[in-house]
């Protein structure tokens, strides 16, 4: 008989209690592990994010354009290697409910500086050639079941008007941090018609993406380009792409919080039900330790037993909990309008957050047993009526 | 140990006149708030290897107190326990605890076997404390439960057993390890006549062949004609 069959049949015993257990453990650690992943998806793009790659927008707001002239000056920047640009298109695809980015890129430069979006060779000269021609994410291809030639009828609200574009190529994400739901289209495209119909809109774009050499200061280069445009009457501000990204979050920044004190506060749950447990079981058993004591078992066997017991529940419940934690990603991704979030996906930091609670809490919830237990003399054990 | 015991089994026991548990000036008190009880008084007496000796008196005598302290289970107020050569109360609680697995067996009177292991596994539990192999410690075991009469029931757990079964399967526990001394504490308090007769039977046996100094707290005079001498405490004091 080997002390390991003990502990086992000690953390069988009570079955139901047993069950329970687990069970409350696993649900904890699946709403654990779902809103670490609802906060992963948020800061997807801070994840995503290039060291290399700067941000130049308007200074007052993102909302305000910025001349297209700029970017033969910004390029004049020493650390500058390439500079590229985008304009927020926005627009109605289907109906409101479709959530995804639509750009309009400078298709010469743009891919250049994200390589991350990854395009077949012949798809991406197809794309060049043709005016009205767009690049969409693999998302999009399986959301909407489009496929090359497709035609995408987008009606414009930024700019106004309807809008006809025929996907010419797909591209993939490098990995999981990349957007797979991008609509990207010709900036020029767009220009044409800006042009003619909004004058005064004409030869603006929505920022300026500068990749800078290894050797660049990202806060020496902001500050030139920044320097190049001041007192006009557009300046501007650069940032690193991630600094970009999280101006982005901080308007949500009170609920992330909440979903991370939440996502805590879920492991002080996990701790007292497991907790709870196995203080009704140590104190069931204080009779049975005493007598383990008697016969001659010392503390560290003791030990054994009763946080094995612990971790045993909680790893249990932690396991089937991550287990379940899958299927109820993708069932929340799908009770979300389609494109919410497009990045959305279980980062195995959030599997080993999960295991490391487990057992943490198997350890943490064994503490006050085992202090009942060795603090208990032996006669006043053997005396206690469970 | 199957071995020693078959072949001890047939040798007749004696008592040796050496003095083998001395107890010097045993006091004992509880504190309970601001108040200091006293349970045992000034208690000295030896006991020979190889007794059989019944401590009998009225509740709150204390005999169970006398039985813990010489187990080992408990720290005297005042005065020393020497067993074997060793004073016990000098012993911290890990020394104790290692004393206690290699000198002493315990038969209590409520049987305290862990009810989710068989009688074989709760056999095998001092073993466990032991450098024992495990197909040793099994064989040591399934002896143990052989010479209480119980080889048959092995793999039984506590429920499937009587309340006289479930007391041999205790007292092949505390024989397991072949400790020098066995205290047992009412170890027929739970049990008919008839299941009582039968362990005060093994005792006698474990006793007189296999020369086990046994310790027994009773109340029962039946129980104590079985074993060589008898002393009677009352009010913490021996009389």
């Amino acid at each position: 008989m080997e002390l390991l069959r003990l502990l086992l049949r000690n953390a069988l015993r009570h079955k139901l209690r047993s069950v329970l257990t687990v069970l409350g453990v696993s649900i904890a650690v699946m709403a654990f592990a779902l809103l670490r992943t609802v906060v992963t998806a948020w800061h997807a793009g801070v994840d995503a994010s290039a060291a290399n790659r700067l941000i130049t927008r308007h200074a007052i707001s993102f909302v305000f354009p910025l001349p297209l002239a700029y970017k033969n000056r910004i390029e004049q920047v020493p650390g500058v290697e390439r500079v590229t640009y985008a304009v927020w298109f926005s627009g109605v695809y289907i109906d409101k409910n479709q959530f995804f980015a639509r750009l309009a890129v400078d298709s010469e430069t743009f891919f250049d500086l994200y390589p991350e979006f990854v395009i077949d060779k012949e798809q991406f000269e197809a794309f060049r050639r043709e005016r009205n021609a767009c690049v969409i994410g693999i998302d999009l291809v399986r959301r909407y079941n489009l496929k090359i030639g497709d035609i995408m009828n987008v009606e414009g609200d930024a700019f106004p008007g309807q809008w006809e574009f025929v996907v010419r190529a797909i591209y993939r994400p490098r990995d999981q941090t990349v957007d797979p739901a991008n609509m990207l289209f010709h900036y020029n495209y767009v220009q044409e018609r800006v042009r003619q119909e909004m004058p005064q809109r004409s030869g603006l774009v929505g920022w300026y993406i500068e990749r800078i050499s290894k050797s660049a200061n990202p806060a020496d280069v902001s500050e030139a380009v920044d320097g190049l445009f001041e007192n006009s009457h557009a300046e501007t501000k650069t940032e690193t792409e991630r600094a970009f990204q999280q101006n982005f979050l901080s308007s949500a920044s009170a609920v992330i919080t909440a979903m991370n004190v939440m996502s805590f506060v879920i492991i002080g749950i996990i701790l007292l039900v497991v907790g709870n447990t196995m203080i009704m079981s140590a104190r069931e058993r204080t009779h049975e330790y005493a007598v383990l004591k008697a016969l001659g078992f010392s503390w560290p066997q003791l030990f054994f037993l009763i946080a094995g017991e612990s971790f045993i529940l909680s790893l249990a419940g932690s396991a089937l909990g991550l287990l379940v934690t899958f299927p109820a990603v993708q069932g929340f991704r799908s009770a979300l309008p389609k494109g919410w979030f497009p990045i959305f996906y279980i980062k195995p930091e959030t599997i080993v957050f999960g295991c490391a609670a487990g057992l943490f809490v198997g350890l943490a919830a064994s503490i006050i047993p085992m202090r009942r237990i060795l603090n208990t003399r032996i006669v006043e054990g053997l005396r206690h009526v469970g | 140990m199957g071995q020693k015991y078959t072949s001890a089994i047939h040798e007749v026991g004696s008592v040796t006149e050496r003095p083998f548990i001395e107890i010097r000036n045993l006091s004992k008190s509880y504190r309970r708030d601001s108040f200091e009880i006293p349970v045992l008084r000034n208690i000295s007496f030896v006991v020979a290897e190889g007794d059989f000796v019944a401590f009998m008196g009225p509740s709150g005598s204390g005999k169970t107190t006398l039985l813990n302290l010489i187990a080992g289970l408990d720290k005297p107020t005042e005065g020393r326990i020497l067993i074997a050569g060793t004073d016990i109360t000098e012993l911290n609680e890990t020394e104790l605890a290692v004393w206690r697995s290699r000198i002493v067996g315990f038969i209590f009177q409520f049987y305290n076997l862990i009810p989710v292991l068989t009688a074989v596994e709760n056999v095998e539990l001092p073993l466990m404390l032991t450098p024992l192999a495990k197909k040793e410690r099994r064989a040591h075991a399934e002896t143990a439960l052989r010479i209480v009469g119980l080889g048959d029931r092995t793999q039984h757990y506590p429920r499937q057993l009587s309340g006289g079964q479930e007391q041999r399967v205790a007292i092949a526990r505390a024989i397991a390890t072949d400790p020098a001394i066995l205290v047992a504490d009412e170890p027929t308090g739970d049990l008919d006549k008839a299941s009582a007769e039968e362990v005060l039977e093994l005792m006698d046996r474990l006793n007189r062949e296999l020369r086990k100094t046994i310790l027994m707290v009773t109340h029962d005079p039946r129980a104590a004609e079985k074993a060589r001498s008898v002393r009677n405490l009352e009010k913490g004091e021996l009389i």
